[in-house]
């Protein structure tokens, strides 16, 4: 039991916040997971404010549900969110494995697989930022960074990170792939290079600008309670 | 106006609200979305200093006596644009609408300056009351929340032919400033309803306007340097950035604003205190203090002069609004660089 319940939080802690990327564990999203004697799972998410954006969310309790499945020791899983303006089109629809279409009948035309790669998308520049920008600050030139491959960077959380984004984008991850590279999976070339730590910076500013607001609306939240 | 270390700042907030989220104001069935939208907004004024944070109840509805003294005696507020948001759909009688704003206009005379607003989804029925509205207030501006509900309808985009439509007959009124704000829900709703692609394509094809992105479209701030970097006629409204960022990530908050110098520039960035999510006293006085940090981090952004701040805080607006500036709070003519010079059509 004790390690089914582990199992589960372990879960939950692969299930990323498209738009913030990073994992809904670390950012409060959370609010309670049990487990009962029987296997059944429960996970209950909140998120910041009532109005956070439904395909956003029916992406986090969508994936929740696929995860929590997957943990040993779980037969059945209920994952639900609360206080959403969407909250019982997505309870529903992630319930009956139903997919965004069904939950929001007539107001969308696709499930979010094309959203959830511009996001990923943007998570890989960014990640380019947090390599890289060490070694700028180590005096690293544009010639040598457009030549780099990850292989050759030393070993760090961030490297983890921009690896799996770009495995799950099917763009080059492994130690001979480019540490640079655009959106399509092209090089970087060294005329570019400036311009591209730029707007690979500018996308981590981006993407964190709304991470530290979601937190602090979030902390507060917890800690007044709805008013 | 503000005065500091011998400067004086021309303080124009461009971008505050006169609201009523009073429950007697929910609308009747949809309680839960009127309080929601006013709970979010109470989220946010807590990411202000504590000591300036009000009661959830005081909150919901401010008194003009509030309004005058926060903006104007505490506030060092210059002139107030009022932005109208209506919300029909969840406040009976509006959250924010242009009469409401204009009780206070009469007796404020030109410390304010009240912006319509428009929904090309009204139809004709829009465009007279627009005209009416243009007529009645000598509308210069307007504001757009992309995400309004209307009927059945959760959204409309800036580039659908109404609004093109909307947009025309604005400018032919007079209008030149379109204050625009994204929201999460638009159809379809598996596209990012944040995206401010719209309002790229809707400034290059209205090159008389002036498109004032509130809170520099956050959360999509990345996209939109990448936006305005292009269009001349793109600006950053700081509304949400200085008061959501400045007291509570310090930090972050000079990298946001080091972007936005770089990208957009000190030229076209705007200061809105978004009242009454939080006072402007706080963040004018904090921002004039504020300077980029020594961090080596921080190194290739720019830094801060007074003449900076005094665009940000009131000149940039100014002239975007004509707002006649007293001849010692503006900037030596000799400056290279004048507030607003791209101005296409001022």
């Amino acid at each position: 039991m004790t390690g089914t319940v582990a199992g589960v939080w372990q879960a939950l802690g692969t299930v990323m916040d498209p738009e913030l990327d990073e994992p809904i564990t670390d950012l409060g999203f959370v609010e309670s997971s049990t487990v009962s004697d029987d296997g059944v799972a429960t996970v209950v998410l909140q998120l910041p404010t009532f109005f956070c954006a439904p395909n956003f969310a029916f992406l986090m309790v969508a994936d929740a549900y696929d995860a929590v499945m997957e943990v040993d020791g779980v037969r059945h899983a209920v994952v639900t969110l609360k206080e959403n303006q969407t909250a019982d089109a997505i309870n529903k629809g992630v319930a009956a494995q139903a997919g965004f279409i069904k939950a929001f009948e007539g107001e969308a035309t696709a499930e979010l697989d094309e959203l959830r790669t511009e996001f990923l998308s943007k998570a890989a520049i960014a990640g380019q930022d947090r390599v890289a920008q060490p070694l700028v600050d180590d005096g690293a030139h544009p010639d040598r960074l457009a030549t780099m491959t990850l292989g050759e960077v030393p070993p760090s959380v961030d490297l983890d990170r921009l690896r799996d984004r770009r495995a799950k984008l099917g763009l080059p991850a492994g130690d001979d792939a480019p540490l640079l590279m655009h959106p399509d999976g092209s090089r970087v070339t060294t005329e570019q290079v400036p311009l591209h730590l730029r707007r690979a910076r500018l996308r981590r500013v981006g993407i964190e600008a709304n991470g530290h607001i979601c937190r602090e609306i979030m902390k507060t939240k917890l800690a007044v309670g709805a008013p | 106006m503000y005065e500091k270390d011998g400067e004086k700042y021309f303080v124009v907030d461009s971008h505050s609200h006169f609201w009523d989220a009073s429950r007697e104001n929910w609308r009747e069935g949809r309680e839960e979305f009127a309080k929601g939208w006013i709970d979010c907004f109470y989220g946010y004024h807590q990411l202000a200093p504590p000591e300036t944070h009000w009661d959830y109840e005081k909150y919901l509805k401010v008194t003009p006596e509030d309004f005058k003294r926060d903006m104007y005696e505490e506030g060092h507020v210059d002139v107030a644009i009022f932005q109208s948001t209506y919300l029909k759909e969840w406040y009976t009688n509006g959250f924010n609408t242009v009469d409401q704003n204009a009780a206070l206009l009469e007796e404020l005379g030109d410390k304010v300056i009240v912006n319509g607003r428009f929904d090309p989804r009204d139809g004709a029925e829009g465009l007279k009351q627009l005209e009416a509205d243009a007529k009645k207030y000598n509308l210069k501006g307007v504001k757009l929340y992309t995400a309004e509900w209307n009927g059945d309808s959760r959204g409309y985009k800036l580039t659908d032919p109404a609004t093109y439509e909307f947009l025309a007959a604005a400018q032919e009124l007079g209008i030149k400033n379109i204050h625009a704000h994204k929201g999460p829900t638009i159809w379809p709703l598996n596209k990012d309803a944040f995206s401010a692609d719209d309002v790229d394509q809707a400034a290059t094809d209205h090159q008389g306007l002036n498109f004032i992105i509130e809170h520099a479209a956050i959360p999509r701030i990345d996209d939109f340097c990448f936006m305005a970097v292009q269009e001349p006629n793109v600006y950053a409204g700081l509304s949400v950035v200085i008061g959501g960022l400045m007291h509570a990530r310090p930090k972050f908050f000079a990298k946001v604003m080091g972007e936005l110098l770089f990208w957009v520039g000190e030229d076209r960035m705007t200061f809105g205190g978004d009242y009454n999510i939080w006072t402007p006293k706080w963040q004018v006085e904090g921002f004039v203090d504020w300077q980029m940090p020594d961090d080596p981090a921080f190194s290739d952004y720019p830094r801060l002069t007074a003449a900076t701040k005094k665009k940000i805080l009131g000149l940039n607006a100014a002239r975007l609004y004509d707002i006649p500036v007293p001849a010692e709070l503006q900037l030596p003519s000799d400056d290279p660089a004048q507030p607003g010079e791209q101005l296409v059509d001022a």
